[in-house]
């Protein structure tokens, strides 16, 4: 759990200011479908990592890796953007996966 | 030096801008701020004032350019009015709660229907809660002074909030009177340089503003915007302060004329204290002891001194130029009878709202006479039958 801070403790005005503080936002909260990733059809096209709002797909030596679902939020842009050829990602739905 | 001038109220607000010497001023003309935002462009065309004057094509978007000039480092200010104000709502919240410290002079009218471009309160009591400080001004002298003080007050970095200077459109903005003018060194060695909390031009150190907060921290944000507010009061009185030293004229929270022995009072904001004070005076010959309070702060509402300053007297009139439609009164006399409410102190007076003035219609001595003389028959009837009235509304 990320700790909270008060409103003493947060700057004044609204304002954010460290950068990347986006990464202690674990966005994978709102998901209520979970992309699965199937490394046996992936072409490794690397479509899916470059439409990922949350930059969730993750990739070593340009070969998808897996999903990263802290920060997966479930839209299912990347089941969408692959080919329809290869279907290498399925969204399954949360409640099922329980 | 003090110099003497005969100016009107829009004149004199001009006035103030060219010494205050906004960076930035964007504005769009309404009736009856036009000529104000018309004088302070043709100081920038004339070369007299260096300000980056951005004609806007709208109120909603003279108030989006102060919020980003304001929060790129720079002091910005605006004029508006009535249905003005009310186009740049969106944006009043957002100036507040990031913070900036943009001063914006407010010439007060009437809301339509039916279209009316004279005094009533509407506009600036309508946006009360939008996070601003708000200043009320009796007369063109007030104007100028409040709007040099509401640049320091919204600049102070424990404050950073902005403010509204407000007057009544035409009686005040459009009528010449006398007033005295501070020199130019003296309006800009009072104020000295702004320095915004995170100015967005400073590259060095990047910071990202009026972002996303989600339910997890958008109430964190509002308590601390909440408690700047609340806790501006004692700022406010120390400029005020530091103000008569260098004018030789001296505000506070509200005006007290004849209230400490007082039986009978009005409260009231901006020009027609004018008249209650002629009519204070007659009735002190008569030996009624009747008295004044004008409300020169009104955001953040001073509650205690208010109630301290009201306990004693018989019975008090809130008069209102706008009416809070379908509530339990207009805005200052809720506010009031709230601050008694939470008082320690059992003492109270019977309170009554009258609304007066509406789309300019003009408050004489007689108007304020009957209040007064109302006053005195509810203090003998020892109740009020009903507490909220319009008092120039024909059958
Ligand atoms: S579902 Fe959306 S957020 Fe999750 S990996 Fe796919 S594109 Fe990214
Ligand atoms: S879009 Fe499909 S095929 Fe292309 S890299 Fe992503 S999962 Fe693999």
């Amino acid at each position: 759990m990320r700790k909270l801070q008060g409103w003493k403790d947060i700057p004044t005005g609204t304002a954010i200011v460290k950068a990347g503080s986006s990464v202690e936002y674990l966005t994978g909260g709102w998901r209520d479908a979970r992309p699965e990733h199937d490394k046996g059809k992936c072409t490794n096209c690397l479509l899916c990592w470059v439409y990922c709002p949350e930059g969730a797909i993750t990739v070593k030596d340009d070969q998808v890796t897996g999903i990263n679902y802290d920060y997966c939020k479930g839209c299912g842009i990347c089941a969408t953007e692959c080919p329809p050829k290869v279907k290498a990602i399925t969204m399954v739905e949360e409640p099922k996966l329980m | 030096m003090a110099r003497l001038a005969a100016l009107t109220g829009n004149n004199a607000a001009a006035e103030a801008i060219r010494q205050i010497k906004p960076d930035v001023f964007a504005a769009y003309p309404i009736t009856p701020q036009t000529e104000m935002a018309e004088e302070v462009a043709q100081y920038v065309a004339d070369g007299i004032l260096e300000t980056e004057y951005i004609p806007v094509e709208s109120e909603h978007s003279s108030m989006s350019a102060c919020i980003g000039a304001s929060l790129a480092g720079v002091r910005a200010m605006t004029a508006t009015a009535s249905c003005g104000l009310a186009y740049m709502w969106e944006l009043l919240p957002i100036a507040a709660s990031m913070r900036t410290s943009i001063v914006m002079a407010v010439v007060n009218r009437a809301f339509n229907a039916p279209l009316n471009i004279h005094c009533s309160h509407d506009d600036s009591m309508g946006a009360r809660d939008a996070g601003w400080i708000q200043l009320y001004s009796e007369n063109a002298q007030e104007m100028y002074d409040n709007l040099i003080q509401a640049v320091k007050i919204a600049e102070d970095e424990k404050i950073r909030l902005p403010v509204m200077v407000c007057m009544d459109g035409f009686i005040i903005s459009h009528a010449v009177e006398r007033l005295l003018l501070l020199a130019d060194e003296e309006v800009k060695n009072f104020l000295g340089e702004f320095k915004s909390a995170h100015p967005l031009l400073e590259v060095n150190n990047p910071v990202t503003l009026g972002a996303c907060a989600l339910p997890d921290y958008y109430t964190e944000h509002k308590k601390q915007h909440s408690e700047a507010l609340r806790h501006s009061l004692g700022k406010i009185m120390e400029v005020a302060d530091e103000y008569a030293r260098l004018s030789g004229r001296s505000y506070s929270l509200f005006e007290s004329y004849q209230l400490a022995d007082a039986e009978y009072g009005i409260v009231i904001l901006n020009s027609a204290a004018g008249v209650t004070r002629t009519v204070v005076d007659k009735l002190r010959k008569e030996g009624i002891k009747a008295g004044l309070l004008k409300i020169r702060v009104y955001r953040p509402f001073p509650a205690t001194q208010i109630v301290q300053a009201l306990k004693n007297l018989k019975a008090i009139a809130v008069l209102e130029r706008t009416d809070s439609f379908g509530g339990v009164g207009s805005p200052v006399f809720t506010d009031i009878s709230a601050a008694f409410m939470e008082a320690p102190t059992k003492e109270r007076p019977l309170m009554i709202n009258y609304i007066y003035g509406l789309g300019g219609r003009d408050v004489g001595l007689e108007d304020i006479e009957k209040v007064y003389a109302s006053l005195q028959v509810i203090n003998q009837r020892g109740k009020i039958e009903k507490s909220f009235a319009y008092l120039q509304a024909r059958e």
